[in-house]
């Protein structure tokens, strides 16, 4: 198998990957949990890493690729240095979601799917988060934030540098 | 060691960690320990209480007292004022938002008092990563007698005489799906538990994995039983990691119990399960999909039949369950059939679980037998509307189902009951809404999720709710034409009539229904380009009326770019220059005089 070269895959990185395909080759179905756990080596998914993937599993290019651009979890671009995940659930929508992204758009410049420039954000609408209770519900990182308003969204991400 | 004198049951949820029950949970911890009592007061960290908006919450046992909202700071005179002196602490008891009464335990707040755990009957009662206190509460003691006293047979005929049907939406027979599975031919065959709960506003299925995951396991290994399975896979989203974890650990308890694994308390029967996350594909909710996905592929639909229950995951024989359907299968083999149909209507028994949420006081799950009014579910347990608004839809079954309007509001809850109204049961979400939330951008909201969702297989779903996105869109934007909501209709029949899976075949729901009850709404948007709810940013004119403002300034203060200005006792003004339209004024003015 030739050597994945690539400016965001180091070669720590590049061991680890090794040892998440070798073992998982005599699984199958194992492509969702490979991708998975790469990705949360590298941050994202380059192309030659899904390439690389592939030949590592055995698998057609297309079908690998075709699986990492099914699901919202894979990302196939680089990500900010903080994600920023705003619930679009209905219970956040009614209480009003839809304000408290137009105040991140208007301060960072970003929507969905969108990373800034300086890579500090990215902006994902997800679907509902299971914490209806909380609504409207922003996940930055790892740490939930309920019961969000316009003005407070920005004194939230204010913390993340 | 000694009983302890008290125990604190304090909730580890997903909603109450967001609200800081780690850091409550640390402070508690040190100061019981500062004041050495330790050993009398013990803290259990259990699974979702139910009651996420007033999170963290916790209860006192045996005394049945419920706190909520706590914080941090609230620890020391909390410990010297209850656990000490024995002296509840009254600011930090529930306060009934119409009476303003302060209540203090937990069996008298209406929205508990109302609901029937069966369920939901550990939750907040045992820890949830603590198998002896499941097997303490009669767990896997339903497992033992179908192993030890039933045939397969026999396990299959009392599901399907107990009437359980399945949870997660369409409402399909448990047992009849189990009859078929176990009569298919093959060698191997599995057993799923679907806790893929993509539907916006539903979160029965992530309380029930973290309170009690012993149940959904137990329910597992029954199943596979009855239909002579030897692996079975939990699907569950990636959304929920705290479920994942419990379940792994759960699963690990049961194999190192014996109860998982080669020949299952004895009887020869062999059994295991693994956890599979999903990767964010709404549609992987769908069957087809699900075991698509499971076998790494693209989670894509197929066409049936042929049924799962006989070409199922890898072509074999399968049985796919909700997880909720699933958490009833012990208490069923336990007590028996007649036990759980004795509650119910005709044709749907038992409890159901829903995920009461949006414009309702008592946001939380509720667990009610099947047949309960909506009334009394949203007025009752919901405790009504806040801010003295209106009541205006509840909006059932998620993405799929629909919006009912207040004169249905007494139709007894139960699967078929539903569908007449327009909506589905679904897997149990129930979003209220009040005068503020437009129906269109509803629909518009519903549309957008499905549009984006749908899986891009079949021509009518794919495109079919790509252009009645569009129409939505125009309509909310002020650009409909009158001939859009016959369009509307048209698309919408023709979607639902030819789509290939359920997504599909009820993604046209949310216009339909929201068509049925509020077509005045949709006219006033396309005939008089005019949002009654004041939702749709470009229907309005963000002018404010002289004669309604009360000139008390509460506009000027939620305006976030300084675009009003006003001074005491002059009405307000906006300045269309700097405004963003942002609606943070419509929020705000209590007296309708923005337009």
């Amino acid at each position: 198998m030739p050597k994945l070269q690539h400016p965001d895959v180091t070669n720590d990185m590049l061991n680890h990957i090794d040892n998440i395909i070798g073992s998982f080759r005599q699984s199958p179905g194992a492509v969702i949990p490979v991708l998975r756990q790469c990705q949360d080596v590298v941050g994202y998914l380059p192309v030659e890493l899904i390439d690389y993937i592939s030949s590592g599993l055995n698998l057609p290019k297309s079908d690998v690729l075709g699986v990492a651009t099914f699901y919202a979890l894979f990302s196939l671009s680089p990500k900010g240095r903080h994600t920023i995940r705003a619930c679009m659930g209905t219970a956040c929508y009614v209480k009003g979601i839809k304000e408290v992204m137009g105040r991140i758009k208007q301060t960072y410049g970003i929507e969905p799917g969108d990373t800034t420039d300086d890579r500090r954000f990215s902006l994902e609408g997800v679907r509902c988060l299971g914490a209806c209770g909380l609504a409207p519900v922003v996940v930055v990182d790892q740490d939930t934030h309920g019961s969000v308003k316009p003005d407070a969204v920005v004194d939230i991400l204010d913390q993340y540098k | 060691m000694a009983n302890p004198r008290l125990q604190l049951m304090l909730c580890g949820g997903t909603g109450c960690q967001a609200s800081g029950s780690r850091e409550f949970h640390q402070a508690l911890y040190e100061e019981l320990e500062k004041q050495g009592l330790e050993e009398e007061v013990k803290i259990i960290e259990t699974g979702c209480n139910g009651f996420c908006a007033l999170g963290p919450v916790m209860l006192v046992q045996p005394e049945g007292i419920f706190y909520q909202k706590l914080s941090p700071g609230d620890v020391p005179h909390l410990v010297e004022e209850h656990f000490l002196k024995g002296r509840p602490v009254k600011k930090l008891l529930y306060v009934e938002p119409a009476s303003k009464e302060t209540i203090p335990t937990m069996n008298e707040i209406p929205f508990f008092a109302h609901q029937k755990f069966w369920v939901m009957r550990n939750k907040g009662i045992i820890d949830p990563e603590s198998i002896d206190e499941y097997i303490a509460r009669d767990g896997y003691f339903g497992l033992a007698k179908a192993l030890n006293d039933m045939a397969p047979e026999d396990i299959v005929h009392e599901i399907r005489d107990s009437g359980l049907r399945g949870r997660g939406g369409a409402g399909f027979p448990a047992g009849l799906k189990w009859q078929f599975a176990s009569k298919a031919q093959g060698e191997v065959k599995y057993v799923l538990c679907n806790a893929d709960e993509g539907d916006p506003g539903a979160f029965m299925d992530r309380s029930i994995l973290e309170a009690d995951p012993h149940s959904v396991i137990e329910g597992m290994i029954i199943a596979a039983r009855a239909i002579n399975a030897s692996q079975g896979y939990i699907y569950c989203r990636t959304e929920y990691p705290l479920a994942i974890h419990r379940l792994t650990l759960a699963i690990n308890q049961a194999r190192e119990y014996g109860l998982l694994g080669e020949d299952i308390l004895g009887s020869g029967f062999n059994f295991s399960i693994d956890v599979y996350q999903g990767a964010g594909a709404f549609v992987c909710g769908e069957e087809t999909a699900l075991m698509r996905s499971i076998e790494g592929k693209r989670g894509m639909p197929r066409p049936r039949p042929p049924f799962p229950a006989n070409k199922g995951l890898w072509e074999r024989p399968t049985v796919l369950n909700n997880v909720e359907t699933l958490a009833n299968v012990a208490q069923i083999i336990l007590n028996g059939a007649q036990w759980f149909s004795s509650i119910g209507t005709e044709s749907s028994k038992g409890t159901k679980v829903f995920a009461l949420s949006g414009a309702v006081n008592n946001i939380g799950l509720v667990e009610v037998p099947m047949g309960i009014t909506l009334r009394r579910m949203i007025f009752d347990i919901g405790g009504g509307i806040p801010k003295k608004r209106k009541f205006k839809a509840v909006q059932l079954g998620g993405p799929s189902g629909g919006c009912v309007p207040e004169q249905h509001l007494d139709t007894a809850v139960d699967y078929e009951e539903i569908v007449r109204l327009g909506a589905i049961m679904g897997s149990g979400g129930v979003i209220v809404m009040d005068e503020k939330t437009c129906m269109v951008d509803m629909a518009r909201f519903f549309m957008d999720f499905i549009q984006e969702e749908s899986c891009g297989k079949c021509t009518p779903c794919r495109e079919g709710t790509r252009r009645l996105l569009e129409i939505l869109d125009k309509i909310c934007q002020g650009e409909g034409q009158p001939r859009d909501i016959e369009t509307l209709e048209e698309l919408s029949a023709v979607i639902k009539e030819s789509s290939l899976c359920g997504l599909g075949q009820t993604a046209p729901n949310p216009v339909l229904s929201t068509l049925r009850y509020f077509k005045d709404e949709y006219i006033a948007h396309v005939y008089e380009k005019h949002c009654p709810a004041k939702r749709c940013a470009a229907l309005l004119k963000f002018e404010v009326d002289p004669e309604k403002c009360q000139k008390c300034g509460l506009c000027f203060k939620a305006c976030p770019v300084g675009a009003i200005s006003w001074e005491k006792k002059q009405p307000a003004v906006i300045d269309k220059q700097k405004c963003i339209q942002c609606l943070s004024c419509y929020e705000t003015c209590r007296f309708g005089a923005i337009d």
